[in-house]
């Protein structure tokens, strides 16, 4: 069942290579890695022994910065975690600050959050196709996932203010209220994506070099799954029903209606899959709500210096690439005692030996790619 | 068998590269659906919506007035230390003292565009501005004081 996991200690990876075995780098500077991440490689031949991830080229000590900030300021620091769904990590932080005050939500705020948190999922989503498949050789799948993106980063850019580092949700709500037009551009943007989709499909769904790339490559059980703690379209992919949207619904998803998507085969076409039907679920849910947003206030009343009683407080989100969590201890002043943030990419990229391990060295890039790192999500 | 598979290997590829390349041929004949702009061509047409956040300003009117308190609540809120308010007394003809202020220090290299200032500033004093070409050769120059020379507050604003 559970595949032997063996802990690395510092004497260990001292161990003498046996003969004919080689030590590669792969990063930290490394087009393919997306970011500073640095991967120690044994091989034997070309096939892969162990990998060991070494970490520490971009941390920012983001959960200590937090401790000297007041509830209000914290926000804006974890969109520099998982930059591609800041949207999602602001919204985690302010739901944690809500829960220990104890505050209701006006319900417009809900359904706008839970509009942009899906539009930020499928820009994600979209750039992650594109970054992939440029890892795997093909450099026109980027400028078409590009477009979609791009008319998300418009859209944000109208009614948040910023393309990448949104800082919009603040406690009780959101900044600003909606742009006028916004109904209107997601509505464009929604046909947009239903029209163009297709091209991704003939590009890289139907590809035969990409299926042949990705099928049966990087295999993750069920069991491994979930003993290494991966979370997202990766768990999913492997047949975990993980999705923190059905499992433990907040900010008003019970309501909606959509699926969780589910692959059994594991392998790094059944990640690839299980986020273009994501993509489509998110399309799904965002028609849903953008012809019924409901009128009222778009931030709840609070006070100008947010204290939160003494206790600890646990919010949880789905992000793009898995479970966000926010973890809040508070002894009753303005600013945090200890804050921890539970990041999807790290349990993610722990499972990236056990995968790797036996595989051909070409088949790396495919396996880490359909991960979806982030690294200073990992880092932090 | 091996041949079979072979063949139908040859024919998948063929198709695969012939599918991508009608898309290419599509775009080659479609150009108006093609979005790519170019960027230091195009300043005149770049238009950023009224609510990007490119640095922080202070408005004055045509009096040459602002409307800073010098309440420090900007200061107070922002997350990096980027605005620093130095306050001094005005003395009126009546001889009351009245705080105000007398530099606003704007540390553009240290700010992150979060907004956190304009949101606490309670006389909409201060207000993003949709600049975004910020590079100098000298960082000293990054450091701005907000208020106009011999400006000073407007009337009526507490």
């Amino acid at each position: 069942m559970y595949s032997e996991t063996t802990i690395v200690t510092p004497e260990a990876s001292q161990q003498p290579l046996l003969e004919g075995q080689l030590v590669i780098n792969v990063g930290p500077q490394h087009p393919a890695t997306h970011g500073v991440l640095h991967l120690v490689i044994t091989l034997e031949g070309e096939t892969i022994i162990k990998i060991e991830p070494h970490l520490g080229y971009i941390h920012r000590s983001i959960e200590k910065m937090s401790e000297s900030l007041t509830y209000r300021q914290f926000i804006y620091v974890t969109s520099r975690m998982d930059y591609l769904s800041a949207h999602i990590n602001n919204l985690a932080c302010a739901m944690c600050v809500e829960k220990g005050m104890q505050l209701e939500v006006p319900e417009r705020a809900q359904v706008i959050r839970i509009i942009m948190s899906e539009l930020t999922r499928i820009a994600s989503h979209e750039l992650w196709i594109g970054a992939m498949a440029m890892d795997l050789g093909a450099f026109t799948p980027f400028f078409y996932t590009f477009r979609e993106r791009e008319t998300i980063n418009d859209i944000m850019e109208q009614t948040c203010g910023a393309r990448l580092t949104m800082n919009y949700m603040v406690p009780g709500g959101v900044m600003y209220d909606l742009h006028p037009e916004f109904v209107a551009r997601v509505k464009s943007f929604v046909a947009q994506f239903k029209s163009k989709v297709s091209e991704l499909e003939d590009l890289v769904t139907d590809n035969i070099i990409f299926r042949n790339r990705t099928v049966g490559v990087g295999v993750l059980s069920k069991e491994d799954a979930i003993s290494y703690g991966c979370t997202g379209p990766v768990a999913r992919a492997s047949g975990v029903d993980g999705d923190i949207r059905k499992r433990f619904p907040y900010s008003g998803y019970e309501k909606l209606e959509f699926e969780q998507c589910i692959d059994t085969a594991g392998d790094s076409f059944a990640r690839y899959i299980v986020r273009i039907r994501e993509m489509y679920q998110s399309i799904h849910i965002i028609e849903q709500l953008i012809d019924a947003i409901p009128e009222g206030d778009f931030q709840a009343k609070t006070k100008a210096v947010i204290k939160l009683p003494k206790g600890e407080f646990y919010t949880r989100v789905e992000t793009a690439r898995g479970e966000l969590g926010v973890y809040i201890v508070s002894e009753g002043a303005t600013t945090p005692y200890r804050i921890k943030y539970r990041s999807p990419g790290f349990s993610n990229l722990s499972a990236l030996n056990h995968m790797a391990k036996g595989s051909k060295i070409g088949d790396l890039m495919a396996t880490m790619g359909t991960l979806d790192l982030v690294i200073p999500d990992i880092d932090r | 068998m091996f041949l079979k598979e072979y063949i139908s290997d040859v024919y998948q590829g063929v198709r695969s590269l012939l599918k991508g390349m009608k898309k290419t041929g599509y775009y080659f004949v479609h150009p108006s659906e093609i979005i790519t702009q170019q960027y230091p061509d195009n300043r005149e047409q770049l238009h950023l919506p009224e609510r990007f956040r490119g640095e922080v300003v202070m408005t004055h009117d045509e009096n040459n007035e602002h409307a800073c308190t010098g309440c420090t609540a900007c200061e107070l809120a922002c997350p990096n230390g980027t605005i620093k308010i130095i306050t001094k007394f005005d003395v009126s003809p009546e001889g009351k003292k009245k705080k105000a202020i007398d530099t606003f220090i704007y540390h553009l290299e240290l700010c992150t565009m979060c907004n956190l200032c304009i949101e606490a500033c309670p006389t909409d004093a201060i207000k993003m501005a949709q600049t975004f070409e910020h590079s100098v050769f000298n960082r000293n120059l990054l450091t701005k004081k907000l208020n106009l020379p011999n400006s000073k507050i407007r009337e009526g604003v507490e």
